[in-house]
């Protein structure tokens, strides 16, 4: 190759190679830049909504008026209850994998089956959840029905949660404890739950952002259209926001003049979402700081 | 030392509870499966025709069998001869139940309707290229017409069906064709978005982006996959669709497109995390020789690092592809929810989860529009099972040649 | 005139100071091995000499390093360019996920080459010299990873020969090998020496004394010894470097 072709194949290389990075660059901005529209666009046209009233208020004059306070004690009530049925088992469920299982040909198993049921879609648990709580079990559209079919959906993200928590704890910590006589449930309950807790309730902060947020599994189990009255007991029906924004923005009563209650809505989500992130982020730093002046 | 035997009790049960705790998402699984079968299955076993009601015809019509179909091109005026469905040539004349009255007088009806079965008899028996959709209980025994049969909804006929009428009536039309596509071209549109631009970005934050930007980076599109997707259908409702309806100059705005892109963007948080932990895993010393050849980093990027991870890559396409299949919610507030077979983007199309959501409230338990979306619901959970079996097949095939 | 050089070299990553003020000179067609307790700097110090240190963030490079007498820091300096004619084989073999010829051909085709019969002839040059060409002149399109850890290795010596470098950087290129593997290696390095100036990082003393000319004893990121390898290993001046040798520490 001559001194010439040389330089001129060096300059293309270098050429291409910015071409290409460039793009990336502007290709990753371009993500970045979506999620920013779609957070400022809520937030600037929902911040003038937000107001005591709104978040207390029932809705009024056919959901153009008033506020969404049913709603957002519904979504509460949500995730409570999915909270109450899917962190136990589904810590258990991770503790069992992790540090029972010993079997690989079974491990695996659990494992495709877990991510089997996190891949499922969220309308598939509404139908599941329909048929098995509401009719068959006889629960009717009510907060168990709902919450079992949100708890359900959510167990995978808690099981991974807790699975990878476990896993990061090294295993001298329980060899250490072994080599002091103790059995496998003092070492899980003294020396490794306590170290991985920290990453279990951070992911389980995430997971609820879930359960608020979810639609179609509470289309057919829990969500009311239009009840302004709160519930007494968990056989009630609900409003949820998730459901209710849906409802604001396609089939209310009167979409046009309901919209700025939907720009409402849609930012009090985003906010339950942001906040249960930000609490996580935070509890990941004063965890993580914690260890290391330990 | 030996333990206290109570301890010991309480040890082997806590293992029973945790054991049972890890068979939970087994059985869940296993449990949905039943059901959504359970619920689905009885759909073929059922007549199209609406419940309670038959179809008559004169007794030397020699048409005995009509398929959903024709019945519903009959009643639609869209055959109006009996030739067409294989009978001699004469007109059809179409009867309901409602037009008695402007046949007969109330007189002749009876105070309480106990002379409708003589008069449907001789109506069916005087007039020669008549069909009548009558309700069963008033085919007496001295009928003198002749009842219609129905074959049962067919899978074959329910999977190839053009049309999705599952309320019509004299005779539902379940045919899932123009769902099927609806849902395909939804999602390989959303595809076609949004794995060049997850590509893209995770290739940029795992090669070419410094840490502080990485570190900057990764929280904000984790963000992006914590908004709600009814939160993806509202922006999508006021921003995108209206302005596809004023860039394409539309009728409406709600269309294939307007879903492909607001589910393209809710893709991209699951393609650009699984990418991105893909490409990481290429060994650097494989890199760093690439290097020391005198590659640039791009040619590393593209000649190296892609194919090293490409089986990754792969698996995060298929799962965002899977992602895009059952996403429910915004898909259902943007598309136009039009049960046709799409021609173009720009069209009003309708998904299998939309029409779930949409339609099973308004269904009746145990009817055969419950049940059609039940099926629906299964068909869902076939595709998540192939594409969660296939992802899974690729990543343990890429751990043992990584090995 | 020496064909590596390095005057009064300083390292750091971030506040850490990895080489401290180094200077040394390699002749051409001669090997040089670097010897020290591990963490002590080689690896550090040999990826100065193709510039793999520039990939580590937050790096700060000062002193002369001078390749052929040019500073290859210098702003005119071409780092492909420089990474032609210095070759670099690794610790652990790393061949690409291709072929065993695209593996070896990889150089060329990133530089530009098109000419196919040069590429095929110089494949086979560079796989006859790393005495790989006997084991696989019939498997040419298999996949380099069906070949063992020390045929691996030699594609990978082959791999840095068809770029035809004129300088080759070893960083302990037979640790993780077999001992026929590693004597493989080692004469190969023989052969080598006499169209190429090699040096290599070793842990092994036997190796570092059969397989070079010079040797550089490093500790905590200092030069403590430099000369040729019969003085070092019989007589060294310093009572670190003795230690060092006889195993008394490191
Ligand atoms: N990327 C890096 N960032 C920060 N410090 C580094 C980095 N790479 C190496 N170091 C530090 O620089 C020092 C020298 O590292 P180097 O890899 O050169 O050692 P070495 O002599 O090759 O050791 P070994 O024999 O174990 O390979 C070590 O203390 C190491 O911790
Ligand atoms: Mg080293």
């Amino acid at each position: 190759m001559t001194l010439e072709r040389r330089k001129e194949l060096e300059r293309s290389k270098k050429r291409s190679e910015k071409i290409a990075f460039g793009t990336f660059r502007a290709m990753s901005l371009l993500v970045v830049g979506i999620l920013f529209v779609i957070l400022g666009f809520i937030i600037i046209k929902g911040i003038s909504v937000i107001s005591w009233d709104f978040i207390t208020k029932m809705p009024e004059d056919g959901m153009t008026k008033g506020g969404i306070y049913p709603a957002i004690i519904g979504t509460f009530c949500l995730i409570g209850g999915s909270m109450i049925f899917s962190f136990p088992i589904g810590v258990l469920s991770g503790i069992y994998i992790n540090e029972y299982a010993s079997n690989g040909l079974v491990v695996r198993f659990i494992r495709l089956m877990t991510n089997n049921l996190a891949g499922i879609p969220s309308i598939v648990f509404g139908l599941f959840g329909m048929s098995l709580f509401v009719n068959t079990l006889g629960f009717g559209d009510s907060i168990i029905a709902g919450s079992l079919t949100l708890g359900l959906m959510t167990l995978p993200i808690v099981i991974r949660t807790t699975e990878e928590a476990l896993k990061s704890v090294d295993n001298s910590f329980r060899q250490g404890s072994y080599a002091l006589g103790a059995t496998k449930l003092q070492t899980i309950r003294r020396v490794t739950l306590p170290i991985a807790y920290p990453n279990i309730i951070t992911g389980l902060i995430l997971s609820i952002g879930r359960v608020s947020g979810e639609t179609a599994p509470i289309l057919f189990t829990v969500a009311a259209y239009f009840l302004p009255k709160l519930p007494h007991s968990i056989f009630d029906q609900v409003m949820a926001l998730p459901y209710h924004l849906y409802v604001l923005a396609t089939s209310g009563t009167n979409i046009e003049e309901s919209r700025p209650m939907a720009y409402g809505t849609a930012l009090v989500l985003i906010m339950i979402v942001l906040f249960l992130n930000l609490i996580a982020n935070a509890l990941r730093k004063y965890f993580s700081k914690k260890v290391k002046m330990n | 030392m030996a333990k206290p035997f109570h301890k010991k009790l309480f040890e082997k049960i806590i293992e029973g509870i945790l054991t049972l705790s890890g068979s939970i998402t087994s059985l869940a699984v296993i449990l949905i499966v039943i059901f959504l079968f359970k619920e689905g299955l009885g759909l073929f076993n059922q007549s199209p025709i609406a419940k309670g009601f038959v179809l008559v015809v004169n007794k030397n019509n020699p048409v005995n069998t009509l398929d959903a179909k024709s019945i519903k091109n009959i009643f639609d005026h869209e055959i109006t001869n009996w030739k067409k469905v294989g009978g001699e040539r004469d007109t059809i004349i179409l009867f309901y139940l409602d037009d008695i009255n402007s046949i007969y007088t109330e007189e002749q009806i009876g105070q309480n309707l106990e002379n409708l079965p003589t008069l449907f008899s001789n109506l069916t028996d005087s007039i020669s290229g008549i069909i009548a959709f009558i309700p069963k209980t008033y085919i007496n025994s001295d009928f003198k017409g002749k009842v219609i049969t129905t074959d049962n909804i067919k899978v074959s006929k329910f999977l190839s069906g053009k049309e999705w009428f599952p309320t019509a009536e004299p005779a539902a039309q379940v045919g899932i064709l123009p769902l099927i596509l609806g849902t395909l071209w939804v999602s390989i549109g959303a595809i076609l978005l949004s794995l060049p631009l997850g590509l893209a970005v995770s290739i940029y934050l795992a090669e070419i982006a410094h840490p502080r930007v990485r570190n900057t980076f990764k929280p904000i599109i984790e963000l992006l996959a914590g908004i709600p997707s009814v939160v993806y259908g509202f922006f999508g409702l006021v921003v995108i669709v209206p302005l596809i309806q004023s860039v394409f100059n539309l009728p409406v705005g709600e269309t294939a497109l307007a879903g492909s892109i607001i589910l393209a963007i809710m893709a991209l948080p699951t393609i650009i995390t699984i990418a991105e932990d893909s490409i990481r895993t290429t060994p650097r010393s494989m890199k760093e020789a690439s290097l020391a050849l005198g590659a640039s980093r791009w040619q590393t990027i593209y000649k190296i690092v892609i194919p090293y991870s490409i089986s990754g890559i792969t698996a995060a396409a298929i799962l965002g592809i899977g992602r895009a299949i059952g996403e429910t919610m915004a898909v259902l507030m943007v598309t136009g929810n039009a049960a046709s077979i799409p021609h173009s983007f720009l069209e009003p199309v309708r998904t299998i989860p939309a029409t779930i959501a949409a339609e099973l409230g308004e269904s009746s338990q145990g009817g055969m529009h419950y049940q059609a979306l039940f099926i629906l619901g299964s068909i869902l959970f076939v595709i998540t099972l192939i594409v969660n079996l296939t992802v899974e097949y690729i990543s343990s095939k890429q751990k043992l040649a990584k090995r | 005139m020496a064909k590596i050089e390095t005057v009064d070299a300083n390292l750091y990553y971030g506040d850490f100071h990895a080489l401290k003020n180094i200077s040394m000179k390699m002749e051409e067609n001669t090997v040089t091995a670097l010897i020290g307790p591990s963490g002590c700097g080689k690896s550090t110090y040999l990826r100065l000499f193709n510039r793999m240190n520039d990939l580590i963030d937050s790096t700060q490079i000062s002193g002369q390093i001078l390749v052929d007498s040019e500073d290859i820091y210098s702003k005119n300096i071409n780092v492909d360019e420089l990474r032609m004619k210095v070759g670099m084989v690794f610790q652990k073999p790393n061949p690409f996920p291709k072929s065993i010829f695209e593996n070896v051909a990889y150089g060329l085709r990133v530089n530009g080459e098109k000419n196919k019969t040069y590429i095929t002839d110089k494949v086979y040059e560079s796989l006859r010299q790393a005495a790989l060409w006997d084991e696989v002149s019939d498997k040419m399109n298999k996949s380099a990873f069906e070949l063992s850890g020390g045929q691996q290795q030699r594609l990978c010596i082959a791999r840095a020969l068809a770029i035809s470098p004129s300088v080759i950087l070893m960083d302990e290129p037979a640790s993780a090998l077999d001992p026929i593997s590693t004597a493989k290696i080692e004469e190969l390095i023989h052969e080598l020496k006499k169209q190429y100036t090699i040096v290599i990082v070793t842990h092994n003393m036997q190796q570092a004394s059969r397989v070079s000319d010079f040797t550089g004893f490093f500790y905590l990121g200092e030069l403590v010894e430099h000369g040729a390898t019969a003085k070092i290993f019989t007589q060294p001046n310093n009572k670190q470097t003795e230690n060092y040798i006889t195993g008394r520490f490191g």
